[in-house]
């Protein structure tokens, strides 16, 4: 298991190298600069904001500078838009974007695992059909599109709910269900899959020719190995909800992380770039090692802890 | 009075394609503590049977369209599920084919043969677990207490089989239901299987319907034996009765077409040399005997083994020596050894041109990864191969191209071998192409074309798809594709283990005849004594990646010289009645 888990983290930080290095050197190939704007500055005071940020020297020593503050100082650079350390910047938004993630989550999982299931269960009834309809339903439609209307049709009629805002708890209610949709269909798509699948197996009839209640044969026969596409896919998914959504955090107001991708990448702030991708990888990282983890709980002919004879 | 009476049971499938009467009119019954055998074919409906019983077929496509299966005095069809679920596991248990994937893989072995005893009786998880054990340690698995907590993967074929025997045995059924449950496994692990199945049966008492495509089988553990054939109980009887007097001629032909280790034929007589088939207009099937068929027979027997250069060491053209193919499995980069795995160990082996090399050995003896690294589709360590005076093991891919056209293999399974992407046609031109067969395209389809007639098929096959045809024609269409850059030496590896007897006989008389017309040279790899004893002049037998013993197939069988060798021969079932 340590070996494992030793290996695995190496391979994560590898990983996050080599993200780090086509970043890095994608945002030195965007065209302009952090200082270009429409003010005129002085070339000297642009030289000495430039010395400032450490951006005068060469571009090697730049590329090598920064993981090197990661790692001595736990610095991620300062944001040449904002002048605030980009750890800060990170620190107060991400709490936000991690609690709409997780209620995102929450929601798609309590709902897309149980119409799942009930699809697989009701193989080719109306029941299969319409939930399969509203699963993909669920995938075509844009948050963009869900989120005002939910605005329109639902925020604006229901007294208590804001149309958007964040600070008091009904407030994450719209906005997790848009962002958690598309989680949601997806995951009842794979979940039936899964379970539909594992229900076609030998040792499912074997345990019918036991005398195994139908709901058991679910329950206790079918519900992990069929479970076990939707993990694989809730790794990465999770990370992408709890790292924020431009789209959703923009139409519902939400201090989160999202907005700051766009405003990074449009301010050519190379620091905050780089410290939020690394961020992002980090999570994508855990998150799927979290969900291997949790594959070798569920099926135990992956799990790393003992030998196959 | 019978345990189990079977009365004019009709399952059939509906399906768009039309009705298949899978199970028709079929009448017998088992009585108390007796073993009866349902031999067949796949697609006899013997399966179907079982499971017509315990209300395990998906309904719709299929449905029982009449007749009563009466248990112990109370009747299963049309029961209601939630009682049939109190007989299922409790009064009549079952065993499947492939242990691999019947039983679950994410649940401890404990827990599954435990989950009977749960859902049935009322009593408490510790003493449930204490009898699932001692049951296991009853079917032969050693250090049960331990090895309770392991998962299924973590056990062998065989012992998986055991632990489905323990699971069904633990309730102490009345009536065990085994459906092919020896047909994947190992001839000395079926062996085992079989002992401990005829055991229990007297230990516990229970009764046994065995349901196998392998008459030997049968003709080791059965008290009685019913025979299908499409559908139909052609006939049933006394196993004894069975095997030496068989009156239907399916039967007979069936028992025939087998090779066993004493088979005097040189041509191996097929299920169409005693059974006239006919097809009336309503779709109902007339079987009848064919009036000539003892006749046909006594002139297969008097078909003299044909004249082989044997003897003469001149002309060997293939000479294997000290060949060793490993392979690495775990290890790491950051430097954890990997786990080398002897696939094959220091092999020699030699054929001569004409002749048949037939190895034998278990699965994962190595002989498949032999043939395979012998046509170079496989990596080796070290050692030589010499074919025809020419050095291959250290030839590159592009080098070794112009011997491909002159060796060839046939594969286990003709379903996965096929591209079912490819017509005929185009499976049996693209070979050609590649070794440049043929100046036009004309020349090579009137190729295709007698090599489909060779093989028993006609130019109307040639635009079809595989999936058009029967496992037997496939097979077919497979030695066609091999034949078609004319090769000199062609290497079958367990090229009839997929099918029935009666078509395997078919396949089998056609290697032999192509031998003698084209004088191919085989390396004829199976798990199957007898039938390697039936094709080979020289045989070989593998374990753990090394030879045994090799010498004259005659000598190998009469006087064994290895003790592995003579565990084989004892374990395979002696279905000898019928000669």
């Amino acid at each position: 298991m340590l070996r494992f888990l030793t290996d695995r983290i190496l391979q994560g930080a590898l990983v996050l190298f080599a993200l780090y290095t086509i970043t890095f050197f994608l945002a030195k190939a965007m065209p302009g600069e952090p200082f270009t704007s429409e003010k005129n500055i002085s070339a000297e005071t642009k030289a000495n904001i430039r010395k400032l940020y450490g951006l005068d020297k060469p571009i090697w020593e730049q590329y090598i500078t920064y993981p090197k503050n990661i790692i001595t100082k736990g610095s991620f650079g300062i944001s040449t838009s904002k002048g605030r350390p980009v750890i800060d910047i990170i620190s107060q938004s991400f709490p936000n974007s991690l609690i709409l993630g997780l209620c995102a989550l929450a929601f798609a999982i309590g709902i897309g695992v149980p119409i799942g299931v009930l699809s697989a269960v009701r193989k080719n009834s109306w029941i299969d059909w319409a939930c399969m309809a509203v699963a993909m339903v669920g995938i075509c439609i844009p948050s963009f599109t869900i989120g005002p209307l939910l605005q329109i049709y639902v925020a604006a009629h229901i007294p208590g709910l804001k149309v958007a805002g964040w600070g008091n708890l009904e407030d994450i209610l719209l906005p997790s269900f848009t962002l958690g949709l598309v989680s949601a269909a997806y995951l009842a798509r794979l979940t039936r899959g899964g379970i539909l699948e594992v229900l076609s197996q030998d040792f499912v009839r074997t345990a019918h020719a036991k005398g195994v209640s139908p709901s058991k044969v679910i329950i206790k026969h079918t519900l992990r190995g069929g479970l076990l596409p939707a993990v694989a896919y809730l790794g990465p998914a999770f990370a992408a909800l709890i790292s924020g959504s431009f789209i959703v955090e923009t139409i519902f107001q939400v201090p989160g992380m999202g907005q700051h991708f766009v405003n990074a990448a449009t301010t050519r702030d190379e620091f905050l770039l780089l410290g939020l991708s690394l961020f992002f990888g980090f999570l994508i990282v855990v998150m799927n090692l979290l969900a291997d983890l949790l594959t070798g709980l569920l099926d135990p002919r992956v799990r790393h802890t003992r030998k196959t004879d | 009075m019978s345990l189990l009476k079977i009365k004019n049971l009709k399952t059939y499938f509906h399906t768009r394609a039309g009705t298949n009467r899978a199970v028709d009119d079929i009448s017998f019954s088992i009585n108390k503590g007796e073993i009866v055998g349902v031999v067949g074919e796949s697609g006899s409906g013997k399966s179907v049977t079982c499971h017509t019983m315990l209300g395990l077929l998906p309904q719709p496509p299929a449905k029982v369209e009449g007749g009563s299966v009466t248990f112990d005095g109370e009747e299963l069809i049309n029961l209601p599920h939630s009682l049939l679920r109190q007989i299922r596991g409790k009064r009549i248990s079952m065993i499947f084919q492939d242990p691999m994937s019947c039983l679950n893989p994410y649940l401890k072995i404990l827990d599954q043969v435990t989950e009977p005893i749960l859902i049935h009786e009322n009593v408490s998880r510790n003493k449930a677990e204490t009898r699932a054990i001692e049951m296991m340690k009853k079917v032969g698995i050693r250090d049960a207490e331990s090895r309770a907590h392991s998962y299924p993967h973590e056990f062998s074929g065989g012992m998986r089989q055991r632990v489905m025997i323990a699971m069904a045995l633990v309730t102490k059924p009345d009536l065990l239901l085994a459906d092919e449950p020896t047909t994947a496994l190992d001839v000395t692990v079926q062996a085992r299987i079989l002992k401990i199945l005829s055991d229990l049966k007297d230990d516990l008492g229970i009764a046994v319907l065995f349901v196998t495509h392998d008459l030997g089988v049968v003709a080791d553990i059965a008290d009685r034996v019913v025979v299908m054939y499409r559908g139909k109980i052609v006939e049933q009887g006394k196993t004894r009765d069975i095997f030496e007097k068989p009156s239907h001629p399916y039967v007979k032909g069936l028992l025939a077409c087998r090779p066993t280790l004493e088979t005097q034929y040189q041509i191996l007589p097929t299920v169409e040399d005693f059974l006239q088939t006919q097809v009336e207009k309503d779709g109902s099937i007339m079987l009848s005997e064919c009036p000539d068929a003892n006749k046909r027979l006594a002139e297969l027997k008097s078909e003299t083994k044909y004249n082989n250069p044997s003897g003469d060491t001149s002309n060997v053209l293939l000479q294997v020596k000290k060949l060793t193919v490993h392979f690495q499995t775990g290890g790491n980069f950051l430097g954890k050894p990997p786990k080398i795995v002897k696939a094959v160990d220091g092999v020699d082996l030699q054929i001569q041109s004409g002749q048949t090399l037939g190895l034998v050995g278990e699965s994962g003896c190595g002989k498949t990864t032999l043939g395979r690294a012998i046509l170079k589709l496989q990596n080796t360590k070290s050692g030589s191969i010499l074919y025809d005076g020419n050095e291959l093991s250290n030839l590159s891919q592009a080098d070794m191209l112009h011997f491909r056209k002159r060796m060839q293999i046939i594969f286990q399974d003709p379903y996965a071998s096929l591209n079912p992407r490819q017509t005929i046609e185009q499976t049996l031109v693209e070979p050609m192409l590649v070794h440049r067969i043929g100046s036009n395209h004309s020349e090579r389809k009137d190729r295709i074309v007698s090599l489909l007639e060779e093989v028993g098929l006609g130019a109307e096959f040639l635009l079809r798809y595989p999936h058009e045809f029967s496992g037997g024609q496939r097979q077919r269409i497979s030695v066609a594709r091999a034949l078609a850059v004319e090769p000199e030496f062609i290497v079958c590896d367990e090229c009839v283990s997929a099918m029935d007897v009666s078509i395997q006989a078919q396949v089998l008389n056609l290697l032999r005849e192509l031998q003698q017309k084209r004088n191919l040279t085989y390396l004829f790899i199976s798990h199957d004594l007898s039938v390697v004893k039936f094709m080979s002049d020289d045989m070989m037998v593998m374990k753990n990646g090394e030879v045994m013993e090799n010498g004259k197939a005659e000598d190998v069988y009469k006087n064994p010289q290895s003790e592995y060798t003579r565990e084989l021969l004892e374990a395979i079932p002696k279905a000898t009645l019928s000669d």
